[in-house]
């Protein structure tokens, strides 16, 4: 029908000759009138939502959990302190930098993972350290520890700890020369150097005082002399999630409880568990060092496993190695376990049947 | 109290907790949408083999006619949803994504005839097969989006033994409150439905789940299962994604645990939706087949969010305008939530029997998202209702290693996407997890073919 109608239209309006031939168009298709909106629809696979948690928001928060031990690391050794921080933070920095520019890739400080690098490594080291020292370290933790493996995770071992095990093994004596904090010091008597409490107790057989644990007002790494500040941070990224829980908990009663043991044996060789607990970098490291996301497992039977294992070979290292500490090392052993302990670990499924 | 209801708020393990957007359309009563003008109905709307047209080009067909069936066990026939004349029985676009055949009917004047189906004068003294008769002709399946046509699970092979049935009021989507309105609005037709599917299945336990944020249609549940002297419990869950899938569900309600692979019925459960218990009343007791559903059009892109009652193969364009048409700015539109919706790409597609909601948005929780390496934080671990590891299976189905993804459970994955919407690093993991699985089927196949 319309294709009669149309050609009689046409000469009863001579003065438009152009305007019939667009008009048909649009009846060859019904279908022909898809939505057409300004921007067209953006396609994706469900789901359409998230959660807003980002790393850089993980890493930030982690930052923010170290801030109370910083502060008391600054009040105790003050300058000291202040010197460490900034050249390990800056040259991890700076690192991170270098390295986003050789690689040819989008810079990567945002994330926050090299400032927590930097820091944390800070944070192990003995006040008296050179500064020196410190940059080498940091250096070292970023380019070697996280870069070296590929980048933010998939770095195999923590990087912070393998910095400060390259100083261990580079510095073994700046690295063991402990000084009183500033807060402490005028009231002893024996001048400005002091050994730590694991060392008093590993050499001389002196234990110390559980006050000056808590609240670290000792001798010791700038972040690891006071529980009490590692532990209200760690709490925070606990209630916050950014940290599992399990792990610092099977850390420290592991810790617990092989130490107790020995010490049931035989108390007068054996330091208490509580002393073992409190002294040296156990809280930093439990709570900030095995609960690196990157190294440490990802499933909850692997947590447990990783924190008993690391509690375990720090108790042996403290009460039978040549150092009086054993934190760094026995992070870094478990780090190496954790891809066969991912493997391993393998939650039941939902409904598994084991035949 | 009375004994049949409990305040303990149940639930299963792990889960997410995405923003709700509920209140956009859980307080607006239901809408019967205008007839549109034309509809194109799939073929296929279900699990199992697909139907054939029993209508041609130039047909005239009447609201509730069948156009559609197999002779196939697993299928459900289709049935036509206006009063018109057959256009063509061709390939459209469809939700899924690709063209697939449907047949479009066109409305002729405004006549709504309807054909309805045989039913018993009394379902209380049917037999079973009657009823799985009517329920089968009338087209039923389940809609709460897998579409396995009802009738079939309504007939478990005898060495499954079936003592609870388990009424799916969860709705645990974001956005979608379809399911929440029609328990306000049809109590008593949905609870009758719920009573002749247990009919049908010979059991006497019933339990109608609704997660707590819908505390109103709880208390009505609760009033009208006394009124109407019905043993069922309602049992409040709590509000967590994803709830209202059935295994989790199952899980919260009766404390078992369907066995990895398996169905409810290993477990002695048979779960079906709201709209499916409306749907099977309607067909037994009105004679209707089922061509219309209550679905939520809502969305921020959305100028009248709200929930239509609407005919089954009505385009998306004609819903949506029916609740005030489109921002500008409409960025996405999803069929379904947006934790598993799928996004399309016109709106032309017709509406499917499983179609709970049309989700428009103009924003986006994923724009800002940037992407990182995975950092093995195990969020995703920690939230897998299946208790799956979706870093690893994301990553061994990236690097094809297919073999190990069954190993690690992939055929296990639900695809509820809890693992992606927590990702801080912004890692596709459930959508990796679907490709392990395609991929890991064919290479499975091609070893079957070979061997």
């Amino acid at each position: 029908m319309t294709e009669e109608n149309t050609p009689q239209v046409q000469p009863e309006q001579p003065e438009k000759p152009a305007k019939p031939t667009p008009k048909p168009k649009p009846k060859k298709d019904p279908r022909a009138k898809l939505y057409k909106p300004e921007k067209p629809l953006i396609l994706a696979s469900s789901p359409h939502f998230h959660a807003q948690a980002t790393v850089p928001k993980i890493m930030w928060n982690v930052v923010a959990a170290l801030v109370p031990t910083t502060v008391l690391a600054l009040i105790y050794f003050q300058w000291a302190a202040a010197g460490i921080i900034l050249v390990s933070v800056s040259s991890a920095l700076i690192a991170e930098m270098l390295v986003n520019r050789i690689k040819n890739e989008s810079f990567t400080i945002p994330d926050g993972s090299a400032l927590i690098t930097g820091l944390l490594l800070a944070l192990t080291l003995p006040p008296s350290f050179s500064l020196g020292g410190a940059a080498l370290g940091s250096v070292f933790a970023i380019v070697v520890g996280k870069h070296f493996f590929g980048g933010l995770g998939y770095n195999i071992f923590n990087p912070a700890l393998l910095g400060r095990a390259f100083l261990q093994a580079s510095f073994p004596v700046p690295m063991t020369t402990w000084s009183w904090p500033l807060t402490a010091r005028y009231s002893e008597v024996d001048g400005i150097t002091a050994a730590t409490p694991l060392g008093l107790f590993k050499f001389e057989q002196v234990t110390s005082e559980l006050s000056g644990l808590l609240t670290g007002n000792i001798s010791g790494s700038l972040g690891e002399t006071s529980a009490i500040a590692i532990l209200v941070g760690g709490i925070y990224l606990l209630i916050r999630k950014y940290a599992d829980w399990r792990i610092p908990t099977s850390f420290l009663l592991s810790v617990f409880a092989v130490s107790g043991v020995f010490w049931l044996i035989s108390p007068e060789t054996y330091p208490t568990p509580v002393f073992q607990l409190l002294s040296g970098g156990l809280m930093l490291g439990a709570f900030f060092m095995a609960t690196d996301m990157v190294t440490s497992p990802v499933t909850a039977k692997g947590a447990w496993i990783f924190g008993a294992g690391a509690g375990f070979l720090l108790v042996i290292i403290r009460l039978f190695g040549g150092l009086p500490e054993g934190v760094m090392y026995s992070i870094l052993l478990m780090n190496a376990f954790t891809p066969l302990i991912n493997r391993y670990t393998r939650p039941k499924f939902f409904g598994e049947v084991i035949a | 109290m009375s004994e049949r209801t409990s305040h303990k708020i149940s639930t299963f393990r792990k889960g997410v907790h995405p923003d709700e957007f509920k209140n956009l359309t859980c307080r607006i009563p239901s809408m019967d949408m205008p007839l549109p003008a034309e509809v194109f109905i799939p073929l296929q709307q279900h699990i199992g083999a697909p139907c054939e047209a029993l209508v041609a080009k130039g047909d005239m067909v009447k609201t509730g006619q069948k156009i559609g069936d197999s002779s196939a066990f697993v299928t459900s026939p289709i049935h036509a949803t206006i009063t018109g004349k057959v256009m063509g029985v061709a390939s459209y676009p469809h939700p899924l994504g690709a063209k697939v055949p449907m047949i479009h009917i066109k409305r002729e004047g405004d006549e709504d005839e309807w054909e309805l189906l045989t039913v018993p004068e009394n379902w209380e003294s049917a037999s079973r097969e009657t009823l799985q008769t009517v329920v089968r002709e009338a087209g039923i399946v389940g809609l709460g989006g897998a579409a396995f046509p009802t009738h079939v699970k309504m007939a478990p092979p005898p060495d499954k033994p079936i003592d609870h049935f388990i009424l799916n009021g969860c709705e645990c989507e974001p956005f979608l409150t379809c399911d929440h309105r029609s328990m306000l609005e049809e109590t008593d037709r949905i609870l009758k439905g719920m009573a002749i599917m247990m009919k049908m299945l010979d059991i006497k336990d019933g339990i109608v789940g609704i997660e707590s944020n819908k505390g109103d249609a709880i208390a009505i549940m609760k009033s009208r299962i006394e009124a109407l002297n019905l043993n069922f419990k309602v049992q409040s869950l709590k509000v967590k994604y994803p709830q209202g899938a059935e295994k989790m569900l199952i899980d919260a309600a009766l404390g078992r645990k369907v066995p990895a692979g398996g169905l409810p019925m290993d477990v002695g459960v048979v779960v079906n939706n709201i709209a499916t218990a409306l749907a099977v009343y309607e067909a037994v007791v009105d004679g209707k087949p089922l061509i219309q559903r209550m679905l939520t059009v809502t969305g921020d892109a959305i100028n009248k969010p709200g929930n239509l009652i609407a005919r089954i193969g009505t385009p998306f364009q004609a819903c949506v305008d029916a609740c005030g048409g489109l921002s500008d700015e409409t960025s996405q539109v999803f069929m379904g939530g947006p934790m598993m919706g799928l996004v399309q790409y016109d709106l032309q597609v017709p509406t499917l029997k499983a179609t709970s909601g049309i989700v428009c948005m103009q924003t986006s929780q994923l724009k800002n998202m940037r992407h990182y390496p995975c950092i093995q934080c195990g969020t995703c671990v920690s939230v897998c209702p299946m208790d799956l590891v979706p870093t690893r299976i994301s990553r061994l189905a990236e690097t094809g290693k297919y073999d190990e993804c069954k190993e690690w459970g992939v055929f296990n994955c639900i695809e509820c996407g809890s693992c992606a919407f927590v990702c801080p690093s912004g890692i596709p993991l459930v959508q990796w997890i679907r490709v392990g699985k395609v991929k890991t089927t064919e290479k499975q196949q091609k070893l079957k073919a070979q061997a």
